[in-house]
């Protein structure tokens, strides 16, 4: 062995330790994007679903199969700190029929004298509701722009998937929580 | 790397020759050295300084701690220079914490056992005559310096409530980002950055060094299990600093640069963060404490007279507890609202790695049965440590389970249990590898009375210090925080005397060093005896400066743990 190829060697492996590196910081970075997708596939961390009119028919042909039981779902709205909005549920609760599309009603209202772009965050409680709880429209799906003293009424059309009474994890939910907060939207203004 | 390729083939001639043995000039040695004993030196004086300022830190905390209110936090924040009012003061203790934590993880412990004893023993053991690129060498350390400096001037520009970053070593946003207004955060986030790069790039060093520069006739299956130890450490470090570099990195352009990664308002998560964080941070409790059973298992041979038994399983346990540490992260975040399936998995993947760290246990005591054992001090404090460290392994099974906790989740308990593991198993294995290689390093003997003076100090005080933290845990005292209820004044008071005795203790060890250097009697090149036989023992004590012009061959006869004696009388 002369002392040439022990440099080459030396310099081929090195290369390949770093280029390990350089993957675990890419893998790193490649985690944002993948951990989001992970709760919006898995329902993770009470990451609720997004259904389609079609499939919210199917869910309701299911639905009325397996019975037509009943779960009561508790509304909460919270406005980030600053962004000078109020922001409520119009009713606290409601009880609906599993796989029945329901819609709910949050109001908002602008206190401050300009204009505020919002955006709403959610979730529900328990965690494991998450990936059966379907909103098929709502206002969280795109940004809100409220005029300076503007009232409005932001409707959520909604089911619960009647595979829910399939999983043993649901057993014993008898409420759902489904929760936003409002936050100024980054960038817009 | 040229550079050394030449003076290996100019002194490959007059091998054993003085002239081997010339050094460069002061400022060119220490400076701007490519010689990896220097450099190894050069880390552990530096490991030695980050020591005293985090154990200082760890000082102030305790007197703090002795009784319940604020006594000296009003000072030190005044002394950092920020106003003396009460928050500022809680502030400081957030910054105390923080120092101490990533001071003694990055710039004591890491440089310690990997850049010191690492750089100095790994060519030494494997009959290299250096590291394979000792210019990337000398950029780790000045890295890991520019890294440490970065942090302590973190310390005096303005961190949000007052001077100095107050994140924790965790640096959880928001907390960490619009938590804190002001550059501290960002240098100490900078700080991170410079010491994983130059950790990194030493990692880089170690594998291709191990790889490709052993010595003739030493397989992996030959390698001494400090190597072994290094190279499992040099995979973590690899893999899991680049993560952190990247959550890090998204702190800092969450703070600066208005994007979300862990922000929800822009849809972010920093829930995210701790996945991160962690996916990083429990790899690197594990390359905080595989060198310092790399080191256990030599000392234990050594002064056992007996090859480590089962070397295979040791090699392989430590690599097993390598991979499994990646995937058990998230047994550091049970309380952030993970479903109940996710912490069953993350409490029995946790679990898994009591399995080959019982190996790693089992197989030092039975080394020792039936040897000849000499309880020399490298040997007392190997035994200290195998002793605390279980200790320390035994509570970690405890808080493996989810359920539990659940109920002690950032209390004293997790305090007791990590500073078992660290602060005595870490800390313990690099006083044992001191008190075993010192003499070899420097040529001169230390003083075996007080090496076990300083070992019975700092058991007892370390133990008084922690193992009452056990009960304040248990108990529900929270940590993190300077102010306590009066319930729990008692073992608050008794753990602060024991950073007393611990603190006494290390004035045996100072004064052990300063003896040695200047009054030592010189050793030879074996001065531990028939126990020791690895390659480090055959060369003279200092070794000289370039070693190994003509490469040791480890034949046949010499096993996984004799690389020098004559094992058969083969020539």
């Amino acid at each position: 062995m002369t002392t040439a190829t022990l440099e080459s060697r030396n310099l081929r492996t090195g290369m390949l330790a770093l280029l390990g590196a350089a993957a675990m910081l890419g893998l790193g970075y490649a985690a944002v994007p993948l951990y989001e997708l992970f709760c919006q596939v898995t329902g993770f961390g009470g990451t609720t679903q997004r259904a389609s009119e079609s499939e919210a028919a199917i869910a309701e042909r299911l639905a009325s199969a397996a019975g037509g039981q009943q779960i009561s779902i508790r509304f909460d709205g919270n406005a980030a700190p600053g962004l000078g909005w109020d922001f409520r549920p119009e009713q606290v609760t409601d009880t609906v029929t599993i796989g029945q599309r329901d819609m709910a009603i949050y109001l908002a209202k602008n206190n401050s004298d300009r204009p505020i772009t919002g955006t709403a965050t959610f979730n529900v409680e328990p965690e494991q509701a998450g990936a059966y709880f379907n909103k098929i429209q709502c206002f969280c799906f795109t940004e809100q722009t409220l005029q300076p003293g503007q009232e409005v009424r932001m409707p959520v059309l909604y089911f619960v998937d009647p595979k829910a009474l399939d999983d043993p994890n649901m057993e014993g939910v008898e409420q759902i929580t489904l929760s936003y907060t409002f936050h100024e939207a980054k960038g817009a203004n | 790397m040229a550079t050394t390729a030449d003076n290996f083939q100019a002194h490959a001639d007059h091998a054993h020759d003085d002239h081997a043995d010339h050094k460069p000039g002061f400022f060119a040695r220490w400076f701007m050295s490519t010689n990896h004993k220097d450099i190894g030196t050069l880390y552990l004086i530096f490991a030695i300084f980050a020591g005293i300022i985090g154990g200082g830190i760890s000082g102030i905390m305790r007197a703090e701690l002795a009784e319940p209110g604020i006594q000296y936090l009003q000072f030190w924040a005044e002394f950092m220079g920020g106003t003396p009012d009460f928050d500022t003061a809680l502030h400081m203790w957030n910054v105390f914490i923080t120092a101490h934590g990533l001071i003694m993880v990055f710039f004591m412990v890491m440089p310690a056992m990997i850049g010191g004893f690492g750089n100095w023993f790994v060519p030494l053991m494997i009959g290299a005559p250096d590291m394979a690129f000792p210019r990337m060498n000398n950029i780790s350390f000045w890295l890991t310096v520019a890294g440490f400096v970065s942090l302590l001037f973190s310390l005096f520009v303005p961190g949000g409530t007052g001077p100095g970053a107050g994140t924790g070593w965790t640096v959880y946003a928001p907390l960490s980002t619009s938590g804190s207004s002001g550059p501290a955060v960002d240098f100490a986030i900078f700080s991170l950055h410079l010491a994983g790069a130059g950790s990194i790039l030493g990692a880089t060093n170690f594998i291709t060094t191990i790889f490709n520069m052993r010595a003739p006739g030493m397989t992996l299956h030959k390698m001494p299990l400090f190597v072994w130890s290094v190279l499992v450490t040099a995979f973590l470090l690899l893999l899991a600093l680049p993560v952190l570099a990247a959550a890090i990195t998204m702190l800092l352009t969450d703070r600066n640069f208005g994007t979300t990664f862990f922000d929800p308002s822009g849809g972010g998560d920093p829930i995210l963060y701790q996945h991160l964080f962690w996916f990083f941070g429990h790899p690197e409790v594990y390359i905080m404490i595989l060198p310092g059973f790399g080191m256990i298992s030599q000392i234990v041979a050594t002064f056992s007279r007996k090859p480590v038994f089962g070397y295979l399983g040791m090699a392989y346990a430590m690599v097993a507890i390598g991979v499994v540490g990646f995937i058990v992260w998230a047994h550091h975040m049970y309380t952030v609202g993970l479903d109940v399936n996710t912490k069953m998995y993350f409490t029995a993947a946790t679990m898994v790695i009591a399995v080959p760290t019982g190996v790693k246990i089992f197989s030092w005591i039975a080394t020792m049965w039936g040897g000849s054992i000499e309880f020399k001090s490298p040997m007392v404090w190997a035994l200290g440590f195998i002793f605390l460290f279980t200790v320390g392994g035994v509570t970690g099974v405890y808080l493996a389970n989810g359920g539990v906790d659940d109920v002690v989740h950032d209390t004293y308990f997790v305090v007791a249990h990590f500073h078992y593991v660290l602060s005595m198993g870490a800390v313990f294995s690099m006083f044992a590898g001191f008190y075993y290689w010192f003499p070899k390093m420097c040529g001169k003997m230390h003083s075996e009375l007080l090496s076990h003076i300083h070992f019975w100090l700092f058991f007892i005080g370390v133990n008084v210090i922690f193992f009452p933290q056990h009960f304040l845990g248990w108990q529900g005292m929270p940590r993190r925080y300077p102010d306590y209820t009066e319930a729990y004044t008692f073992w608050n008071e008794i753990s602060s005397y024991g950073y007393h005795i611990m603190a006494f203790s290390m004035i045996f060890f100072f004064v052990n060093v300063f003896y040695t250097l200047f009054a030592g009697k010189k050793v030879g090149a074996n001065y531990w005896g028939e126990g020791a036989t690895t390659l480090e023992w055959s060369l003279s004590s200092p070794p000289p400066f370039h070693q190994f012009s003509e490469l040791p061959v480890i034949e046949d006869h010499h096993d996984y743990h004799d690389h020098i004696g004559d094992a058969k009388p083969a020539h």
